[in-house]
């Protein structure tokens, strides 16, 4: 794993993973979202409002994916110091920010047809727009410690405290009442129908392919800015 | 009474939403990336 710290191994390895993940992962999200909006059947009592799980599941998951993502990226950073955990830990907040906006957004279209409103103040609702708030406050945070040449290690510190907001998310539907259905895909099977399944399948992949992609996109830019300015520093310093 | 709700309108609105936003953060961190490799690049005296 340290190997991976050296950024022109990185940059090395990142330059070649880039486009392949953001177009694989683009067309398979492509094929996935048309069949969920043209073959997949409306489902008996949701009817075709069911359409929209074929968004709102892969955002939900790369939303706490995304904040897992900086949690463990905030430990590296502040057991081994690898400046590279940190790049990534910020490089992961805004598409983590934007996946779990998107789960709200959608689970709140959704709501309207099924449940009969836009919004409750239930656990599973109300943790995940915790979990949406607290990447804004990563995201002001991390940007405020890279502007002033500080370290990130506040930022890192509040990645890793804001994970114990994940479990909370998860089992939030099993610990509270809630209008929000249980898990239908857990490690003891699944309880989605088949033609539901390998679309939903097919649309997680896709849009995580996407996640990696913009990652290692907003990697390599805050690794140039930091090679430019330092650059920019030794030949102001030598003149 | 339940109301007779269109649900393509909310389907509709949830795809647009997701495919619309996706592909704008693409979009947004690809052409970031791209200025500031230049930048990078232009610093170097490439």
């Amino acid at each position: 794993m340290h190997g991976f710290a050296n950024p022109a191994r990185f940059l090395r390895i990142a330059r070649v993973l880039t486009v392949p993940l953001l177009v694989a992962g683009l067309l398979l999200t492509g094929a996935a979202l048309y069949y969920g909006l043209v073959y997949a059947p409306p489902e008996r009592l949701q009817g075709d409002s069911v359409r929209i799980l074929f968004i709102h599941v892969p955002a939900a998951w790369l939303g706490m994916a995304g904040w897992s993502g900086i949690a463990v990226a905030s430990f590296v950073e502040l057991v081994w110091r690898h400046p590279l955990a940190g790049i990534g830990a910020r490089a992961a907040a805004v598409p983590g920010a934007f996946f779990a906006f998107l789960c709200l957004a959608t689970g709140s279209l959704w709501g309207r047809p099924a449940w009969g409103t836009w919004w409750v103040w239930d656990g599973r609702l109300t943790s995940m727009l915790v979990l949406l708030f607290l990447y804004f406050g990563y995201i002001a945070l991390a940007g405020a410690s890279a502007r002033e040449g500080g370290g990130s290690r506040i930022a890192a510190i509040f990645g890793l405290v804001g994970a114990v907001n994940i479990p909370i998310i998860h089992y939030s539907v099993l610990w509270w009442n809630s209008l929000h259905q249980p898990p239908s895909l857990t490690t003891g099977g699944s309880a989605m129908a088949g033609p539901f399944l390998w679309g939903l399948m097919a649309a997680t992949l896709g849009f995580t392919f996407i996640f990696g992609g913009v990652v290692l996109a907003r990697m390599r830019a805050i690794l140039a800015d930091v090679q430019a300015e330092a650059r920019l520093r030794r030949k102001a310093e030598g003149a | 009474m339940r109301e007779a709700l269109d649900h393509w309108v909310f389907v509709f609105a949830s795809y647009g939403l997701g495919v619309g936003g996706t592909l704008a953060l693409v979009a947004w961190s690809w052409i970031g990336m791209k200025r500031a490799e230049r930048r990078r690049d232009k610093a170097r005296g490439k």
